[in-house]
């Protein structure tokens, strides 16, 4: 599981932050002098230094049939059992909402990635990759999405979307990743 | 691509080699590179003498022999003095002193004409004969191979195996976080020396693998929207695709004479084994079942490939013949068998096991008998054979630090990091350089 892809952990998230603005809220304000609001500059004009300054991720609500759109509002990743490739229940109601949500869209391309975790040899998890890419493709195509829309990759365990090390980073590298390629800005 | 030109030119001028005083066949002392408990055979190899370059030469001799395991070079601090001509027979005696049991002596000259002359002897101490007398000539800055060749010709010796020292290894380097992997495929000599990256690392690369006569290369590059299997020649630093497929493909390696190529090509999910024609580049179809089939291997006859399938349930290895009739599974232990590898003289299939969440290399005959795991740790992956079959290359990953390079002996008693310090992976051995 990964968390951040669970509407359970997410709406979670969406109460954790409205509980600390109401409590934000009904602190009193301490009345002093007010200092002179110096203008925080953007994080990428901050003077170099050690270490990579990542670019912020977009905020707010995304455009409607963006790359951001769908992996917000129809869920990007599918997870798999040890070399399994068979599309579990729990996968099936993500990959619903994905074939709903590219009915809603039909411009919009996606590259299915397969993945598989770091326990097998090479070449055996580049086929286990596609297998998983495939049996995603194959049940979006009988969700009625058009086969010409989807391009499929495999990754094998080359890929992690988790790159620490054991069995919850396992579970969560076998994965078939849904990638909108082809979309609104 | 960078320029990617491998200098081989210099082997152009050949090495000649010269038997000068071959001793009868007599030789009293033999390392059995079969016996699990064999010592490493104690040899004195004294500093080369002559040209300024001989006392490099002899050390590559020794540091070749000493990483092979059966040899242990003594201290020189407690040497004997050696006369400065390699015809005169040493004082045995004071050898046999210092506990050497074979001694090693040479001697460099540059020629008039530029060339360098390595003349060598190979004495028994305690039966006070010569076992070989050679003389290797090549220019200058091919020093290094004359030592390997050197160090070939004594291991030949005494453990009547062919060497495997004038060879290099074909390797992808990794650099980067996991997240942002960065792979170049890189080249060294087998002792770690004249390293050199193929490629530059703006794709990602796995699983080189050489032709028979090491000057070609093929290799899977994977990009965010595919593979591509490609075909590079070390020599010219030309590469071109092989082909164009609809889905993934992988798991390239040459025929035996490397005419062809042997791959897995994936279509709608289901990965089977293919050959290509590298002349004409038509394509066999070779199995055909649902299931996973990859990982070819040819044997050294190219009668029959074996392969791995997960058709029965899980990972095994099957060997088929050459156009894919009479297909027979040869693994049966418990576990998950993958990356299957035909040894250079036909007898061994070294494999990668995964039981018990560990990973081993292990070794059984062509038909399955005779299993026998080499190794273990977290992900020990992907051997490949020296040219001898008496060593395996593969990488190993402890869970953490990334992959690094290991070798172990087909007995699995040495087992010994490779002679590269840094992060790497999906070795190839070459075979004897000519």
């Amino acid at each position: 599981m990964n968390l951040f892809h669970s509407p359970t952990a997410r709406a979670a998230l969406v109460i954790l932050a409205a509980a600390s603005m109401a409590a934000c809220a009904s602190r009193p304000k301490p009345m002093g002098p007010v200092a002179t609001a110096t203008p925080t500059p953007p994080s990428r004009y901050a003077a170099p230094g050690p270490g990579a300054v990542e670019e912020s991720q977009e905020t707010g609500a995304p455009t409607p049939g963006s790359s951001r759109d769908f992996v917000i509002n129809a869920g990007d990743l599918v997870y798999f059992a040890f070399d399994r490739f068979n599309v579990t229940d729990e996968a099936r109601a993500v990959l619903d909402t994905q074939a709903a949500w590219l009915a809603r869209y039909p411009a919009v391309h996606v590259r299915i990635e397969g993945n598989t975790d770091e326990r097998g040899t090479r070449e055996y998890n580049f086929a286990l990759g596609a297998r998983r890419a495939n049996a995603v493709r194959d049940y979006l195509v009988s969700k009625g999405l058009s086969p010409s829309r989807i391009d499929t990759v495999s990754y094998g365990k080359e890929r992690p979307i988790d790159t620490s090390v054991g069995d919850a980073a396992d579970s969560h590298n076998r994965n078939a990743h849904t990638i909108v390629t082809d979309a609104a800005r | 691509m960078r320029s990617c030109k491998v200098v081989l030119a210099a082997l152009a001028a050949a090495l000649v080699a010269n038997l000068t005083a071959v001793a009868p066949a007599s030789a009293e002392i033999v390392i059995n590179v079969d016996q699990g408990d064999t010592q490493p055979l104690p040899i004195a190899i004294p500093s080369f003498g002559g040209a300024p370059v001989a006392g490099q030469l002899s050390d590559v001799v020794t540091a070749d022999l000493k990483r092979s395991g059966l040899f242990r070079p003594l201290d020189a601090g407690a040497f004997p003095p050696l006369g400065s001509d390699v015809n005169l027979q040493p004082q045995f005696d004071a050898w046999k002193a210092v506990s050497a049991q074979a001694l090693l002596t040479g001697h460099v000259a540059a020629d008039g004409d530029g060339h360098l002359r390595a003349d060598f002897r190979l004495w028994d101490v305690y039966a006070g004969e010569q076992l070989l007398g050679m003389e290797f000539t090549s220019t200058p800055q091919n020093w290094r191979r004359v030592a390997h060749k050197i160090a070939d010709a004594v291991y030949e010796k005494l453990t009547g195996e062919q060497g495997y020292f004038d060879t290099r290894v074909v390797f992808v380097a990794e650099s980067g976080t996991r997240a942002k992997p960065v792979r170049r495929l890189e080249i060294m000599d087998q002792d770690g020396a004249n390293p050199s990256y193929l490629t530059d690392g703006s794709y990602l690369v796995f699983t080189p693998r050489f032709s028979a006569n090491s000057q070609e290369i093929t290799y899977m590059a994977l990009r965010p929207t595919g593979s591509t299997l490609y075909l590079l020649n070390i020599d010219t630093g030309r590469q071109e695709a092989l082909g164009h497929f609809p889905g993934m493909v992988f798991a390239p390696r040459f025929s035996p004479d490397g005419r062809k190529v042997v791959f897995s090509a994936e279509k709608a999910g289901d990965t089977d084994v293919y050959v290509m024609d590298l002349a004409s580049h038509a394509v066999a179809r070779l199995t055909t079942d649902p299931a996973i089939d990859t990982s070819p291997s040819f044997s050294p006859d190219a009668g029959r490939v074996v392969f791995n399938s997960d058709r029965g349930g899980s990972p095994q290895l099957y060997v088929m013949n050459a156009d894919g009739s009479n297909v027979n599974r040869i693994s049966f232990g418990s576990g998950r068998y993958t990356t299957p590898v035909w040894s250079p003289d036909g007898k061994l299939i070294a494999f990668t096991k995964q039981e018990g969440g560990q990973f081993h290399i292990g070794v059984m005959r062509p038909d399955g008998s005779n299993e026998r795991l080499l190794t273990s740790s977290y992900l020990d992956e992907g051997p490949t054979w020296a040219p001898n079959s008496r060593v395996i290359l593969f990488s190993r990953d402890t869970g953490g630090p990334g992959a690094h390079l290991w070798t172990v002996d087909v007995s699995g008693r040495l087992l010994a990091p490779a002679p590269y310090a840094l992060r790497a992976s999906d070795p190839a051995w070459s075979s004897l350089l000519r």
